[in-house]
């Protein structure tokens, strides 16, 4: 009896306490930038696609969700031919981000992703790319690497002499 | 034996080694760039550097190349000294300073031994902030993609391609940190051998450009142990595939095979299994003059065996480029009696003759090995170059075997390559080569001598007779040619290995009897002389032990009535015998059941055609031109491509058999029924074999991609096809340790991702593979046969004005499935007439004028070209090229008179 009455006004006292229910989704939790939620792919500043089609982020995905094919446009600039994400597998662990030598693909803090049929969260190029440079700006890989690709010959990447003239034995 | 000490622990090594060779054989990770197992070492890249200690109280030590220290009694070294260690560190970190920031687009990437060696230093962290020197990259043809700034100066490529494989136009230019490797201009690279720079260049400078259309890295291959079809010398290879389809061919070591190389016809001839012209789908029609139409696989099979049913009379046509349980197959299906084996007479008389001469005389069958180990080479009619390129690469080395043996005469090592080179000043062992055209080895030879076949098969006897009173002479040659024949049979008679080279592609007969008479002079006198024939397909000797008439005998049963159903097993007759004679015969048939993997013309003329696997789809064994039994495994997962042929013979026989249809079912009726293949499970482990209860993964453990590469399709991932056949598993799960030799699907070792990993296979580092090397020799000499000489032919009256044919081979072209490889079709020369230059003003033909003439019945059209190298009287045919298949090297030719310009 006594307890009874003490589990009633335990209940009652609890009308007068900061409400701890966060009215989702009206209301959206704060999520950190560093979240690890749906994963995009970037472009560099110049607009283009970031990825290179390396393969590393496959390779480290422990479930294995990731698979492309890689490709070259006439000027010999690689990118995926396509690049798909099978959410219904991923775990969102990050790996991919962190193995990613061009800052392509990138987690971002989004978690709403839930769907009635499973093939619904396979995501293909386009379900992926976006059009920003995400959390990272300012990195395009093509400026920095050897190389050449259109509208950037040998040579012209960042700290990197004009092609050596190999008739010349001039130092 | 002498010991040494490595890091204070005592290891009895071999005689004759370098501490480098010897600290990656006894496992230890030793950094290296320049050093290759097959060039020996220059200690140019001083990336093996260790300490060593002059004896046990040494404690200072110095810094020394263990590829450059020999292995002698008491060498004492370390590999873990901090000095050598940070030595070795900053070695890479120099190397590093130009090397761009490219891993993630380069192909190499993954392979990559730079990668490999940056990891095992422990150099992390790149500082340099200074400006990279960069390159401009040349255009080398449709093999091989060039991207210089990635070079780290090595010199493994040049000392590839030009000291190892002879090839000129690959060099280095420029100085110092500008040092530059490449051609002297934009052009292909000639060398027949060019295709192993990919894995000879330690980093990304060339790569495949056939795998850059649909480049996947290596660690997402999913590969299996093979043997390349495309010519018959069965060089060990690993294809691998991607999403189901092929998209590169790497070398597989095996050291009596291949070893480490192999040719560009064989890297880059695997394109045709991705080409248009497969038949995916099975085809039936009712009448022959109507067009396919696309049917159910079972439906075909069913037509099949109807027809088969209502037949009066069947013949199976086997084929020298199918595996030997497809030709078994077909033969259960059809019956011994039925059952032909696919050459045409002419050329089944001169491999059976090669059978017989291996089998019942003194003379070794040479491995490519052996004719690397040979110290004088005798070369009689074949042009290696383009008929067998990897056992003109042997030739090649066998050059370097007497020079290597002078120099270790006065205490120079074989490994000691700069110096071992610089002692020979250029000279090399005694190599004889008489062929009817120029061949790239003429370079390499003592001596070279132009001569018709006829002619060739004189000399051949002449210099048995030379080097034994006993065997018969032959009288009539000129000078020059004597001149030969005394120079050979000199360099013969010492020779302490000689082998003697000799093949079918002039189809005659009496060629191979002059090299076996040769042999077996040298044989008498004490020699172990081996004998090596090159034959035309990968299968040509497999199919001879199967011992079945030729496919004219079968066609003149069908003249006379007695077979109205042919079945035909990969095999495009056309390319084998006169077309009008095909023709007739198949006109003759009232149905024509075709199993093929690529559309031909004989699959053209057939009324079923069912889709059978290419060598990456199915499993199967070849026997190669020593006699070597070798077994080639499916690469693609089953259901992806059509099944094997035997697989499919086995069903259309399937009515009237309760066994089974597993490659160790077929297998071991075949060789119950042929003794002479000897013990299956010799050759290749059968598909019960497990190690630790598992089978042996077809995908290294970081295949990518599993859960996602078809999830578009169905997100429910499919289940691994299990492999009735063998004990590999379509997958990346089972037994990551070291298998048996000949189920190695790719060579990887922890630390070792690039083809160096190879080394952990070994044996001993550049020796035999571990357990021995995959195969099975069928074939062993009888050294005490009482076997006698072949009498030579009279010579024929030369007399007449009809000219004779010179069949001209072409690596790119005159192989039947390597010539729909895209890449490789782009290097194909085109049809032409090759008219002596003597010759040239009693044809009344100049360069370029288009020519006509008939070779038998048959006209042909051409664009002539003048050669100076071809004896006066023949004309030389592009065998393979365009129309100029199905012609017999000894039918009359005749140029068409008025012809225009």
């Amino acid at each position: 009896m006594f307890s009874s009455i003490r589990s009633l006004w335990i209940v009652f006292k609890h009308m007068f306490r900061r409400r701890e229910t966060v009215q989702y989704p009206d209301e959206k939790p704060y999520l950190a930038p560093r979240y690890r939620g749906r994963i995009i792919l970037s472009k560099d500043p110049d607009g283009g696609e970031r990825c290179v089609a390396c393969y590393l982020c496959a390779v480290v995905c422990p479930v294995d969700c990731i698979a492309l094919q890689a490709t070259e446009d006439e000027h010999g600039r690689r990118y995926p031919d396509f690049f798909r994400i099978n959410f219904s597998r991923c775990i969102y662990c990050g790996l991919c981000e962190e193995a990613c030598p061009t800052y392509a693909i990138q987690l971002t803090p989004d978690f709403e992703m839930a769907e009635y049929h499973r093939n619904n969260l396979v995501y293909e190029k386009e379900h992926l790319q976006i059009e920003g440079q995400g959390k990272y700006p300012g990195y395009h890989f093509y400026k920095v690497a050897g190389l050449k690709i259109g509208g950037k010959d040998k040579g012209e990447a960042e700290n990197e002499d004009k092609p050596v003239d190999i008739r010349s034995l001039l130092p | 034996m002498p010991y040494v000490y490595i890091d204070g622990k005592k290891f009895e090594v071999a005689d004759g080694q370098n501490m480098l060779q010897v600290a990656l054989s006894l496992g230890f990770d030793l950094p290296y760039f320049c050093w290759h197992p097959a060039f020996g070492s220059v200690g140019a890249c001083r990336q093996c550097a260790v300490m060593q200690y002059k004896d046990e109280n040494d404690e200072k030590g110095k810094l020394a190349m263990a590829c450059m220290v020999p292995a002698t009694e008491g060498t004492r070294i370390s590999i873990k000294a901090r000095q050598a260690e940070e030595f070795r560190k900053s070695v890479i970190e120099w190397l590093m300073v130009n090397h761009p920031h490219d891993c993630p687009v380069c192909d190499e990437g993954g392979e990559c031994h730079l990668q490999d060696m940056t990891v095992m230093t422990g150099h992390t962290y790149r500082e340099f902030r200074f400006k990279k020197r960069t390159h401009r990259n040349q255009d080398l043809g449709p093999f091989i993609n060039h991207e210089m700034n990635r070079c780290i100066a090595c010199y493994r490529c040049v000392r590839f391609y030009h000291d190892f494989a002879g090839g000129d136009d690959l060099q280095a230019f420029a100085a110092h940190d500008h040092v530059y490797f490449g051609r002297y201009e934009d052009g292909p690279l000639e060398s027949e051998f060019s295709g192993n720079l990919v894995e000879v260049c330690p980093t990304g400078v060339f790569t495949d450009k056939t795998l850059k259309q649909h480049y996947a890295r290596k660690w997402d291959l999913q590969t299996a142990p093979s043997v390349c079809h495309q010519c018959s010398l069965g060089c060990n290879i690993i294809p691998g595939s991607r999403y189901d389809k092929v998209v590169r061919v790497l070398n597989r070591y095996n050291r009596e095979v291949n070893g480490y190389f192999m040719c560009d016809r064989g890297r880059f001839g695997y394109e045709f299994v991705n080409s248009p012209d497969r038949i995916t789908n099975a085809l039936s029609r009712t009448d022959r003059s109507s067009d396919f139409e696309q049917v159910d696989d079972n439906a075909a099979l069913d037509a099949a065996r109807k027809s088969l049913g209502e037949a009066k009379g069947i013949a199976g046509i086997g084929s020298p480029r199918a595996s030997l349980e497809a030709n078994f197959a077909l033969r259960e299906l059809v019956g011994q009696d039925n059952f032909y084996s696919g050459d045409s007479e002419r050329q089944k008389t001169l491999t059976d003759e090669v059978l017989t001469v291996l089998r019942n005389g003194p003379a070794r069958s040479a491995s490519l090995h052996d004719v690397e180990q040979a110290d004088v080479v005798l070369i009689l009619g074949e042009d290696l170059t383009n008929t067998a390129p990897m056992l003109d690469l042997a030739v090649r080395q066998a050059g370097m075997t007497k020079p290597a043996h002078n120099a270790k005469k006065i205490g120079v090592d074989h490994w000691h390559d700069a110096a071992v080179r610089e002692l020979m000043q250029g000279e090399r062992g005694p190599c004889f080569v008489a062929t009817p055209t120029r061949t790239k080895l003429d370079k390499f030879s003592t001596r070279a001598l132009r001569a018709s076949a006829e002619d060739i098969t004189r000399i051949g006897f002449a210099i048995a007779a030379t080097l034994d009173d006993k065997a018969p002479a032959v009288a009539g040659l000129s000078d020059e040619t004597l001149a030969f024949v005394e120079a050979a049979a000199e360099a013969l008679r010492e020779a302490d290995r000689p082998v003697v080279i000799s093949g079918t592609s002039l189809g005659s007969r009496h060629l191979i009897h002059a090299a076996a008479n040769t042999a077996f002079a040298l044989c008498k006198e004490g020699n172990a002389a081996e004998l090596a024939f090159v034959l035309p397909e990968t299968n040509s000797l497999g199919v001879s032990f199967l011992d079945a008439p030729s496919v004219d005998e079968a066609f003149e049963k069908i003249t006379r009535g007695d077979i109205d159903t042919l079945v035909i097993l990969e095999n495009d007759l056309y390319r084998r015998i006169d077309r009008a004679t095909v023709d007739s015969a198949l006109n003759r048939c009232k149905r024509i059941i075709a199993l093929d993997h690529i559309m031909t013309d004989t699959t053209g003329q057939a009324d079923v055609v069912i889709p059978v696997a290419a060598f990456t789809e199915g499993d199967g064994t070849l026997v190669n031109n020593e006699g070597r039994a070798q077994r080639f495994y499916q690469v693609l997962s089953p259901g992806k491509a059509p099944e094997e042929s035997w697989r499919r013979l086995l069903a259309l026989a399937g009515a009237n058999r309760r066994n089974g249809t597993t490659l160790d079912d077929i297998c071991s009726q075949l060789f119950d029924t042929f003794p002479a293949f000897g013990d299956r499970l010799r050759i290749a482990p059968g598909a019960r074999f497990r190690l630790v209860h598992q089978r042996i993964p077809r995908a290294s453990h970081r295949y990518s991609g599993r859960t996602a590469m078809t999830a578009h399709i169905n997100v429910h991932e499919p289940q691994p096809k299990t492999d009735p056949d063998s004990p590999l598993a379509f997958s990346m799960e089972g037994y990551h340790g070291k298998p048996p030799s000949s189920l190695i699907p790719f060579f990887w070792a922890p630390g070792w991702n690039s083809v160096q990993a190879t080394a952990k296979y070994q044996a001993e580092v550049g020796g035999p593979l571990r357990g021995g090397d995959p195969g099975l020799r069928l074939i062993e000499p009888r050294p005490d046969a009482a076997r006698s000489y072949f009498q030579p032919e009279p010579k024929t009256d030369s007399s007449g004005n009809k000219p004779s044919i010179v069949p001209m081979y072409h690596i790119y072209g005159s192989e039947e499935l390597s010539s729909r490889a895209a890449a490789l079709a782009t290097r194909m020369p085109e049809p032409y007439i090759a008219i002596p230059s003597a010759d040239r003003e009693s044809h009344e033909v100049s360069e370029g004028d288009m020519l006509s003439l008939t070779i038998g019945n048959r006209e042909f059209q051409a664009k002539a070209v003048v050669r100076d190298d071809l004896p006066t009287g023949t004309i030389g045919i592009p065998i393979g090229l365009g129309p100029f298949v199905g012609i017999d090297p000894n039918a009359s030719v005749e140029i068409a008179r008025g012809v225009t310009s």
